[in-house]
């Protein structure tokens, strides 16, 4: 049963607001939440010290995200931080997570960037800093002793005479009424004592006892559910809805049309099942799908908005005179994010205000999209987030979010939505198809001197945002339109290297207005990207893009590598000059005792199983954490079976968190990039998805023979914090498919490497 | 709707519910347990396990009028203060990331467990085969599991 919190529990001291510390290691969203509306604090300023932290009169702290705990392990590292920085101890910092009514606005918790915006100069960091230094300062005529002679133990200001004060005295339940200081000295990691830490996750044993509030359990006085009938087909839109239908169905309350949304509201959540079934809607139907197998073809004859990355403009006179050529063409098909728990939100839409409960990674944008679909003034609506299942980047969660404050503003009841696993698969946004197509020149002494690099990937909607409801199914539903391609040709580069993507491999120069931002030394190079109109919604899916482009960019290296008969290790750091990179690449090969000759292995038996390693790299996003990863694989050839038996990989963030956090979701990273490519695929037919559930869309079990993952942890202390939960996965697919090279000749350039494509590979082989 | 009994965790209900209403349901929105969750509502991915006289059964697809014995979800193993065993090596190994899928992880592996203490790991993998973590916690769940078997032994 959800616990009631009672006014007293809320310490509101000179507008300050304060949670006080119950013997629960969590202060649960929706606890948080029931206090009255007045909570609201609409302008949460970044630049005051105020909306980031408090110190409670017990010296308790306080402190205010934007950025939130996916299951990633941000929450437990936050904490540490804010205990860090500020010298108290772990208990005593207490961590509010994304909260339109009091946390900063941080946008959304994506693209590996909450440890690079919280961790080094700015924000949280810089927040706790302040405050450490603004206390000291205040402890300073107090014991009447300099500020550069005290120390801080544990929340407590000590003088060497034994004088001493604590944080509570000094500020407790007032406000510090000062801005946040971008040279508030931050602690070097030498010094830190709980940051750096392999901390247990805070969150554990909740989990594990099932306690934990997930925003699946999110229960609010009143609630009711609802359910939503999605359009059986892409572009399908409504002709009739026969609310008749459901007249027999016991507790319903309402159907809901808006436009092209359809929903329905009942008292139990199983009633509502039963009327979103058998409500009968009349749809008319879309326009039809695109074959799925010429789809990649397809791609690349669309209208595109292009955008050049990297120009040298000598790529195509050189390839002519080069008389050495290689081009190879890969492709990546459409993922979903396939969350293990389908997406859910509870909405209150009342006449003159909104609370929702949401799992989205971006609550100030949702509250900008609920304001927009409910016309409820923006300053009405609040967005609380209370974790979800994981989401590895737009999963359902804003769109269900969407889908709870509109049933709820029809039904004027707090309404709770959790989607069938059928309409989270076909609706969802997923990671984007993409199809690459490389070349390179080699020159006299077989090094590359040219590369070039074309994309195609396909793109429809996207993140919300703060202005585009549409860019998810319920707001296009709704009627607002969906982002979309505005044909352009392209423009060419002019500030500086933009490698956002990785579409810019890491082996050339990257030279764009005489700056050379590239980690390679290939001079002649050229990329151009074109984004074509998806016929499905797409939206970020962990590592976007940059997992599609560097599985063609580590791939392409290795088939030149085995070209001009080199050993891909070695080829690969003749072409680099990054330090970073380099080194991670040197490290992984060291801990796998890679056995250095080309591929592939030479004398390998063209039937039964064979056994390959195969190597990938990659400077994440050119420059936000660096990775190698070594895979080892077996091929039963016969079966077209790809079995990883050991992947070993080495790992640069910068100075680490939290070791054990990191280790758990590289672990996770290069499992999940396992999956996604040897077997993760959506279908479709000529008018829907037809990857609906988990016998239609294929994903890697507990039960498979699992492989050794070997760790190699770059500690660079005195670099700047980067992000690392989508470092690793990146490289899966590129290591994986090398590997297979490796062991078999066979070259898979499709993902996923099914058995079927792996047994064609097999068959083409010369 | 009817009145329905059960008995959950050691305590017992009555409910006034569809018969047809599947025991997931029942256990997260009357009773307001949070252990099984809906992952897939086709039994396809474990997250709603729940242990019925000794075996690890699916509550997203099963009417409650069929549930005669008592059902232990995840919180009725141990508490925070005294996690079971089972609940315990998952701590220590950290077996978790968003954590959504350990009703299906936790409640497969101990009614494996219990049943056939000295399972192999050739059987482990075996029962886990219908269980998905899509966060692909999956090295250390399989250490936990080991851990909780040598330390059941």
């Amino acid at each position: 049963m959800r616990k009631e919190i009672s006014r007293r529990d809320f310490v509101k001291a000179s507008g300050a607001l304060i949670v006080s510390f119950s013997a629960a290691s969590f202060i649960e969203p929706s606890v948080w939440a029931q206090g009255p509306f007045d909570t609201h604090r609409s302008h949460v300023d970044p630049d005051k010290l105020d909306s980031w932290l408090a110190v409670a009169s017990d010296g308790t702290v306080t402190a205010y995200t934007g950025k939130c705990d996916l299951g990633q392990g941000m929450y437990t590292v936050q904490t540490q931080l804010v205990a860090e920085e500020l010298c108290v101890s772990l208990s005593n910092v207490k961590l509010i997570q994304c909260d339109t009514s009091v946390t900063p606005d941080q946008g959304t918790t994506s693209g590996s960037q909450s440890t690079p915006t919280n961790f080094n100069t700015r924000n949280l960091a810089q927040a706790a800093a302040t405050a450490r230094e603004a206390l000291v300062a205040m402890a300073a005529p107090k014991l009447g002793v300099p500020a550069d002679q005290l120390t801080i133990e544990n929340g407590v200001v000590r003088a060497k005479g034994g004088q001493h004060i604590g944080y509570g005295e000094l500020i407790g339940g007032k406000h510090f009424n000062i801005a946040v200081s971008s040279t508030a000295k931050r602690k070097a990691p030498t010094q830190w004592r709980v940051l750096g830490k392999p901390l247990p996750s805070l969150d554990r044993v909740a989990l594990m006892t099932g306690t934990f509030e997930f925003v699946h359990n999110v229960r609010v006085p009143g609630m009711v559910h609802g359910r939503v009938v999605r359009p059986p087909e892409i572009g399908a839109t409504v002709g009739n809805v026969d609310e008749k239908s459901v007249q027999h169905v016991p507790g319903l309350i309402k159907v809901v049309v808006r436009n092209n949304f359809v929903g329905v509201v009942a008292e139990k959540q199983w009633q509502a099942a039963q009327a979103a079934k058998d409500l009968k809607v009349t749809w008319k139907p879309g326009p039809g799908l695109p074959a799925q197998e010429n789809f990649y073809e397809y791609m690349r004859k669309q209208p595109s908005r292009d955008l050049m990355l990297v120009n040298s403009k000598d790529v195509d006179d050189r390839l002519k005179a080069s008389s050495r050529v290689l081009k190879a063409t890969y492709s990546h098909p459409y993922q979903a994010h396939g969350s293990i728990g389908s997406s859910c939100a509870v909405a209150d839409v009342q006449a003159d205000r909104a609370t929702v409960w949401s799992a989205t990674q971006s609550v100030y944008p949702t509250q900008h999209g609920v304001s927009a679909l409910t016309a409820l003034p923006l300053d009405s609506v609040r967005v609380i987030f209370v974790r979800g299942s994981g989401c590895y980047g737009l999963n359902a969660a804003d769109t269900v979010s969407f889908d709870a404050a509109l049933l709820s503003q029809a039904a004027h009841r707090p309404v709770r939505v959790q989607l069938t696993r059928h309409d989270e698969f076909i609706s969802e946004n997923y990671g984007s198809a993409c199809v690459i197509e490389q070349q390179a020149g080699l020159d006299a002494g077989g090094a590359i001197d040219i590369w070039a690099c074309e994309t195609w990937t396909a793109s429809l909607g996207g993140r919300p945002e703060y202005e585009k409801p549409g860019n998810v199914i319920t707001g296009m539903l709704a009627g607002f339109d969906p982002e979309t391609i505005t044909p352009r040709t392209a423009v060419e580069p002019t500030e500086e290297l933009r490698n956002g993507n990785n579409a810019v491999p890491s082996y050339v120069v990257g030279c764009v207005n005489g700056k050379c931002g590239g980690a390679g030394t290939i001079r002649s190079e050229r990329v151009l990207t074109h984004a074509v109109k998806s016929p499905f919604f797409t939206g970020p899916l962990r590592s976007p893009l940059r997992l599609q482009n560097t599985f063609a960019h580590e791939c392409f290296m290795d088939e030149i590598s085995s070209y001009v008969k080199a050993d891909p290790v070695a080829y690969r750091l003749q072409h680099l000059r990054e330090t970073r990179i380099i080194d991670v690449v040197k490290a992984a090969a060291k801990a796998a005792h890679w056995d250095a000759r080309p591929s592939p292995k030479p004398g390998a038996a063209r039937m039964g199983t064979v056994s390959g390693r195969g190597i990938a790299c990659v400077a994440y996003e050119g420059d936000n954490g660096y990775a190698a990863l070594v895979a080892e694989v077996e091929v039963d050839q016969a079966a077209g079976q790809v079995h990883t038996k050991r992947f070993v990989v080495a790992h640069d963030c910068g100075p680490i968190s939290n070791r054990d956090g990191l280790r758990n979701q590289i672990e996770g990273g290069i499992l999940q990039g396992t999956s996604r490519a040897v077997g993760e695929e959506i279908t479709w037919d000529d008018r829907k998805v037809t990857s609906v559930d988990w016998q239609s869309y294929n994903t890697l079990p507990l039960g498979i023979q699992l492989p050794v993952i070997d760790c190699v942890l770059l500690d660079r202390p005195a670099a700047k914090a980067t992000g690392a939960g989508e470092t690793a996965i990146t490289l899966v697919a590129a290591a994986i498919g090398n590997a297979i090279f490796d062991a078999t000749g066979a070259r898979l350039r499709e993902i996923p490497f099914t058995p079927d494509r792996v047994k064609a590979a097999l068959a083409a082989r010369a | 709707m009817a009145s329905i009994s059960l008995r959950v965790n050691g305590h017992d209900h009555t409910v006034d519910v569809d018969p047809e209403t599947p025991l997931l349901y029942v256990l997260s929105d009357e009773l307001q347990l949070r252990g099984p969750k809906f992952g897939c509502g086709l039994a396809q991915c474990g997250a709603c396990t729940v242990i019925l006289r000794g075996h690890a059964v699916r509550s997203c697809v099963l009417p409650v009028t069929a549930v005669k014995e008592e059902v232990t979800t995840l919180e009725g193993l141990g508490t925070p203060e005294k996690p079971h065993a089972i609940q315990q090596a998952f701590i220590d190994e950290g077996a978790a990331q968003c954590g959504f899928c350990l009703s299906g992880v936790i409640l497969t592996a101990k009614t494996l467990l219990d049943e056939n203490p000295k399972a192999s790991d050739e059987q482990i993998r075996e029962s886990m085969s219908n269980v998905l973590c899509r966060c692909f916690t999956h090295t250390r769940m399989l250490r936990a599991i080991k851990r909780y078997q040598a330390e059941r032994a």
